[in-house]
């Protein structure tokens, strides 16, 4: 017997939640194959069993989340060559006889017991219904079955459906999608179950919030150089690499040069002291459906804009597609963060543990500003919001930093190589 | 209509094809002035004489070599098999020479012939006289096979096996003889071969059949309908060419499906139309396809207990579709 523990899925993990089992006990397991769905604030992976055997219990549910180094499940090492036992003789009588005693239900059809997959497993009549009527996962959840073993049978979907479209019955009897407008009595909202993602956000933005004492710090800083720049070259540079060319790369080498100048934000707290982190990490953050994802531009200190263009574009499409491994999301030393794209001008971000800062870049607007002689010029302003963890350094550095970034993207031209 | 049992029908349709056509004629055992063991041609020797019916020897490969002889040269010979299981003499004229006849001489024969042969269990017939031959001879191309389970199938089925231009085999279930009671329509009505009919509707399950077992299947949905389980019975009618079209579309309507013989389980006709569910309405399934048959053993028993234990029943059906309707 040995016993699988929720493994840590990048420093940062302390714990991850079961996504989904694909294993079932009693079954065949080679070593490496896909055992079981963890799913973490930072990345849904698929973590393969340690030997090969017979997964023997599985001691954690899916949906539940336990802490890294929890036992989760138990499988038992299969003995390479089998020894022979020597088979009871009478099974051949045996099996003649049940042929004899029970001619019928000696090869009855088998039916779905009461397993634990029998709740989840729904004929192709079923399946048909619920694409054809858009029942929700929610809403599935709440047919019971009446067939074998909890089984939901077409029955039961179309009882449910006719059901949901009913109008409320004269008895009283009230259906979620039928409440009638009451008068002036708020209506009730509707409670949208956590997905393990959610909780898994939520859990760490709350121990951040409550460990890391942010600061936070504003700098305004002229874009119009890079604007123009992206404007020239973001058509050739779309035709050579087949990617667009986005502010995000650009603003990205800007913080490595920041932090290559301020190395003291590029680093983590700890009681021991304040950890320098040598590589130059770049967490990028990207929205996905059910929440956010922070891949990370590995050694983003080596690269140039080029290089971290196609990075972060890989990244962020993998993200989307839920292909994200485990090294994709481990090893940040910094965030940068977007959410300029939806218009936003003064962003507040919540740092990442064990990271020292994050930066957001806000929205890149058109501003009449006083430059040099007094005079007043249209020019593409943003501002770039840095939140730190004032533990590991002080304004001023944090200041400095921003300064730093500032000038490099004031200071962009022609000149700055994109290779 | 009157009310007719299927041995009547059948009576009656062999009369009226041998007074519309002169070229019909019967031929077997003891169908002469004896009217045939069940009585099946009964007063046909009085009015046709012994030109049109004929008493044969005891001699199967006899019988339906004669009538394949015949058939060659124009005339449209009912052959009648004592009972079902004194086949096998035949086999190599049905087999090799009348299924194969049209396709060995490229069409230019046909074998316009009727292979009748009283079939099936449940009479304390035992051996010898209560096999199901169905699957073995749906299995050869060639080869029409029909299983008529009402009374005004029975003369339906006849009238067209009789018309068709090819040789038919034509199974009477010996227990529905003088069981199965129904109503005939008057006049020269054909029932097409190759086409099933819902004999109830349902929307629950479907129960599929044909022969006796189609009257325990309606016996079953009745029941079933006392129970709320809403159930179709379909009777295939016809074995070859089996009626895809109505299989699916019952298949597709219900999404669970039960499928009853009494011939042997293994590769019987159950495993065909199981076959012809999962390979076009798999999508329109809410349960496996399930089948109720007689076992693998080599003969139905005599001892009445073993006969019964042999036999699907009303019983074994409701067992079933219980079973099916909970899943």
């Amino acid at each position: 017997m040995a016993s699988v523990k929720m493994p840590q899925l990048g420093e940062s993990i302390t714990e991850g939640t079961i996504a989904r089992w694909l294993k079932q006990p009693g079954d065949q397991v080679k070593k490496y194959e896909g055992l079981v769905e963890i799913i973490t604030d930072k990345v849904n992976a698929e973590v393969p069993a340690p030997l090969a055997g017979i997964l023997k219990e599985i001691k954690v549910k899916e949906g539940a989340t336990v802490t890294v180094g929890t036992e989760i499940a138990v499988i038992e090492e299969s003995v390479t060559a089998t020894p022979a036992t020597s088979a009871p003789p009478s099974k051949e009588i045996e099996e003649v006889q049940a042929a004899f005693n029970a001619p019928d239900a000696a090869a009855s059809v088998p039916v779905a017991g009461p397993s634990s997959e029998g709740r989840t497993r729904l004929s192709p009549a079923v399946r048909a219904l619920i694409e054809e009527h858009r029942i929700s996962d929610a809403e599935l959840s709440r047919i019971a079955g009446s067939g074998i073993g909890g089984r939901i049978s077409k029955k039961d979907v179309e009882d449910f459906v006719s059901k949901r479209t009913q109008p409320a019955t004269a008895n009283g009897e009230q259906r979620q999608t039928a409440a009638p407008p009451a008068q002036s009595a708020p209506t009730a909202g509707t409670t949208v179950p956590l997905s393990p993602m959610r909780r898994a956000i939520a859990t760490n933005m709350v121990k951040s919030k409550q460990t890391i004492p942010h600061a936070w710090t504003v700098a305004e800083v002229d874009m119009t150089n890079v604007v123009r720049f992206r404007q020239k070259a973001k058509d050739s540079f779309k035709l050579r690499e087949g990617i667009d060319l986005t502010f995000v790369p650009i603003i990205v080498k800007a913080v490595v040069e920041g932090l290559k100048a301020v190395p003291v934000l590029n680093a983590s707290w700890s009681e021991g002291g304040v950890v320098l982190h040598k590589d130059i990490n770049i967490g990028v953050a990207v929205s996905v459906d059910d929440g956010l994802i922070v891949p990370v531009v590995h050694q983003a200190d080596r690269m140039s804009i080029s290089g971290l263009a196609k990075a972060i574009d890989d990244l962020a499409k993998r993200a989307r597609a839920g292909k994200l491994g485990i090294p994709d999301v481990q090893g940040g030393t910094f965030t940068v963060n977007n959410p300029g794209t939806f218009g936003t001008v003064l962003s507040y971000s919540i740092i990442a543990p064990p990271q020292a800062g994050i930066l957001a870049m806000d929205a890149i607007v058109k501003r009449a500003i006083v430059v040099e002689g007094d005079a007043i010029a249209v020019r593409s302003m943003m501002n770039l919001c840095l939140s730190f963890d004032h533990r590991v350094l002080d304004g001023v550095s944090a200041a400095r930093f921003l300064q730093g970034v500032r000038r490099w993207l004031e200071g962009f031209s022609d000149q700055v190589p994109l290779y | 209509m009157a009310v007719k049992t299927v041995i009547e029908a059948i009576r009656e349709g062999m009369d009226e094809e041998m007074a519309r056509d002169e070229s019909v004629f019967l031929i077997g055992e003891d169908v002469g002035n004896r009217g045939g063991v069940f009585l099946a041609s009964d007063g046909l020797f009085k009015k046709y004489g012994e030109l049109r019916v004929i008493d044969s020897p005891l001699a199967e490969s006899c019988i339906v070599g004669v009538a394949i002889g015949a058939a060659v040269n124009g005339m449209r010979p009912i052959a009648e098999i004592q009972f079902a299981d004194f086949i096998a003499p035949a086999m190599n004229q049905i087999i090799e020479e009348a299924a194969r006849f049209c396709y060995r001489t490229a069409g230019d024969f046909n074998l316009p012939m009727v292979i009748r042969a009283p079939w099936g269990g449940g009479v304390h017939g035992a051996l010898y006289h209560s096999q199901s031959i169905e699957a073995t001879f749906g299995h050869i191309p060639g080869l029409k096979v029909v299983v008529p389970g009402t009374p005004a199938d029975a003369k339906g089925l006849l009238k067209a096996a009789v018309r068709d231009p090819d040789p038919v085999l034509y199974l009477e279930h010996k227990r529905t003889y003088r069981l199965v009671k129904g109503e005939v329509p008057e006049g020269d009505r054909v029932v097409p071969i190759g086409k099933a009919d819902v004999k109830r509707e349902g929307k629950d399950l479907s129960l599929i059949a044909y022969g006796l077992m189609l009257t325990y299947c309606l016996e079953a949905a009745e029941k079933l309908a006392a129970e709320g389980v809403s159930a179709e019975v379909l009777d295939l009618r016809t074995i070859k060419p089996i009626d895809q079209a109505a299989i699916i579309a019952t298949a597709r309507k219900t999404g669970k499906v039960l499928v009853v013989h009494e011939d042997n389980r293994f590769a019987g006709i159950a495993a065909e139309v199981m076959a012809i569910i999962m390979e076009n309405a798999f999508d329109a399934l809410d349960a496996p396809v399930m089948r109720l048959t007689g076992p693998d053993v080599p003969a139905m028993p005599f001892n009445h207990v073993l006969e019964e234990a042999f036999m699907p029943n009303v019983e074994k059906i409701l067992a079933k579709a219980r079973e099916l309707a909970a899943y």
